[in-house]
């Protein structure tokens, strides 16, 4: 991506396009549920009711009734919280790592940068889940776990794409312009380099979003995440495992609760890239 | 001979990595809180006996000591005895290796196979419906959860349908197949949303540059421009990015390997946590950073064999 290469300087409101509204609305719609649920739905996610257990879908209840009769559209609303705080929180930490070692690695060069790229290739030969489920074998099953996985693997591709964005940012006139005027290596890093190159860390990071919630569910449903009774969408997945022959709906409506927040933050992400990308596709 | 030099120095290169992923798992493993001599003889074993099982078990040496084993033995294959099942963790690992594989293999396929004609496609009628659609597929893959997939199809075409097993993987190798169709698309999905982008995008580009309006204009058939010299050319990033997700595939693996209840790496993997049986853990954990490590060298091979560019080097 080239930087200030954009002559014509069309403002970025301007610039907004169809994903990025839809996307917006998507995710608002999200942001009501986490922080409203009563208004959404009138059940009580954790109620028991013994006259309506394994319930299919219905108009009275939305996603059908769990073994315990609570309400499944209900237990998923209430769990939206939950689960935009461990994707949002799980993607800050290594979004700020990653640029940190990026910048450095890459304005730096050398040997530390050599070190960097080995350290990647490492972390490259463990999967993901493996390495998570290494660590649950640490930390016991549960939120820690699930945060400290995401953590020590997100960090790598924030590193490597502001990496790669440094290492030509560094030879541009601005940045020669800021070493002539003698600026401090630390001084150009922050504050002339990153601003320049944080919007690509920023638009990965709005579907590093989706991958982290969607690693948590899946975590949760093999039993290693969020542990019941706590509502969260993988963990209420999970509940429906032994009833999957008669009660499919426990297991599979929840998904459409991670399909479609998911759906609005990508949507978001590529909206913004969009916005940003000055070289037209 | 270049490529018997190149495949040397790619494998010297490897071993520094296979070195700290040893290190790395050996480590994780002792950070396990609790004793597992005490964890296998259960709460109410005398001094003595735990004592005894940590002489058995080389628990009594230098941590530096227990590493030489540990690495040794690894050269070896020898991962130790499942502490649950009573049985060489390398067996269990030979019998479920087979399955992981196969898995791996199918979900390859067909994400190659969905991806290259989509993103093919996609790419040549840029802005029409197809392509639309296309893109909508591919981000709503992106988006969908793997397992949850996983679980729809399985809800859908062995519930209601009883077209396919429910799960397991039978006994004979059309059982195997078989039982290999939904987990393989399921895994496809994710990696397909990726790469169908990837093409599309790579396929636009590719058919505006220079060389193709050259080939076009020698008179070239249209079959003979998009087979050679556009579909190949396409073809060189895409692979590089389905190398670098094979480990996500594997990843995907473990939890598919559980949604469909496949004897597979991944469920040993779970299940070998849950029954805190570690040397098992342990032994899966080694075995897929060695797979992953292969995988890496076949496709880099792979690569340089797909674009004369790349000098092996």
């Amino acid at each position: 991506m080239s930087i200030n290469s954009n002559s014509k300087k069309i403002p970025l409101y301007k610039k907004i396009n169809f994903p990025l509204v839809i996307g917006g609305f998507i995710v608002a719609i999200f942001l009501i549920m986490a922080l409203f649920p009563g208004l959404i739905t009138r059940f009580d996610p954790d109620a028991v009711d013994q006259t309506a257990m394994l319930k299919s879908p219905s108009t009275e209840h939305l996603f059908g009734t769990d073994n315990y009769g609570r309400d499944i559209f209900t237990r998923c609303v209430y769990a939206t919280r939950i689960d935009l705080l461990i994707g949002v929180f799980a993607m800050l930490v290594p979004c700020i790592f990653g640029t940190l070692i990026g910048l450095y690695a890459g304005y730096y060069g050398g040997r530390l940068d050599m070190i960097i790229m080995r350290i990647f290739d490492i972390f490259m030969a463990f999967p993901y889940m493996v390495l998570a489920i290494a660590i649950v074998a640490i930390t016991g099953a549960g939120l820690k776990a699930l945060f400290i996985s995401i953590w020590i693997v997100g960090w790598k591709e924030y590193a490597r794409l502001i990496r790669s964005e440094v290492l030509v940012a560094k030879n541009a006139e601005y940045v020669q312009a800021a070493k002539v005027l003698g600026y401090s290596d630390n001084r150009i890093m922050f504050f002339t380099i990153l601003p320049n190159v944080f919007s690509s860390a920023l638009v990965y990071g709005a579907s590093d979003i989706v991958m982290c919630m969607m690693s948590s569910a899946a975590l949760s449903y093999l039993g290693l995440g969020v542990q019941p009774p706590t509502s969260e969408w993988g963990a209420i997945m999970a509940g429906g495992k032994n009833f999957f022959a008669q009660a499919s709906w426990i297991s599979t409506y929840p998904g459409l609760f991670l399909i479609i927040s998911g759906l609005g933050f990508s949507l978001v992400g590529d909206g913004l890239s969009d916005m940003i990308r000055t070289k037209k596709r | 001979m270049d490529v018997l030099n190149y495949l040397i120095k790619r494998i010297l290169q490897m071993i520094p990595v296979f070195l700290i992923s040893t290190i790395i798992v050996f480590v994780l493993i002792r950070l396990i809180p609790g004793d597992p001599a005490r964890v296998l003889l259960g709460e109410r074993a005398t001094q003595e006996a735990i004592e005894a099982l940590h002489v058995k078990m080389g628990l009594d040496k230098s941590i530096f000591e227990q590493f030489i084993i540990f690495f040794r033995n690894l050269l070896k294959l020898d991962f130790g005895t499942s502490l649950a099942k009573k049985v060489p963790v390398s067996e269990l690992l030979k019998s479920r290796l087979s399955c992981t594989a196969l898995l791996t293999f199918v979900t390859v396929m067909i994400t190659v196979i969905i991806s290259f004609i989509f993103g093919y496609i996609a790419g040549m009628k840029k802005g029409s419906v197809a392509d639309a659609i296309i893109r909508f597929f591919a981000l709503f893959g992106l988006s969908a959860p793997q397992f949850w997939i996983g679980l729809v199809l399985l809800d859908i075409f062995a519930l209601k349908m009883h077209l396919l097993p429910v799960s397991g993987w039978g006994s004979t190798p059309v059982e195997h197949l078989k039982s290999m169709i939904l987990p393989g698309i399921t895994g496809a999905v994710y990696v397909s949303g990726i790469l169908i982008r990837n093409l599309r995008s790579n396929v636009i580009d590719i058919s505006r540059a220079d060389y193709v309006d050259f080939a076009e204009s020698k008179g070239i058939s249209p079959i003979r421009l998009s087979l050679f010299h556009v579909i190949r050319n396409a073809l060189i990033p895409a692979t590089t990015l389905l190398s670098l997700r094979i480990a996500v595939m594997m990843s995907g693996s473990v939890v598919l390997e559980k949604v469909f209840n496949l004897p597979g790496l991944g469920a040993l993997l779970v299940d070998a946590i849950t029954a805190r049986d570690y040397a098992v853990v342990q032994g899966v954990v080694m075995m897929f950073v060695i797979l992953v490590m292969l995988i890496n060298l076949i496709t880099d091979i792979l690569y340089s064999i797909l674009d004369p560019r790349v000098k092996l080097q």
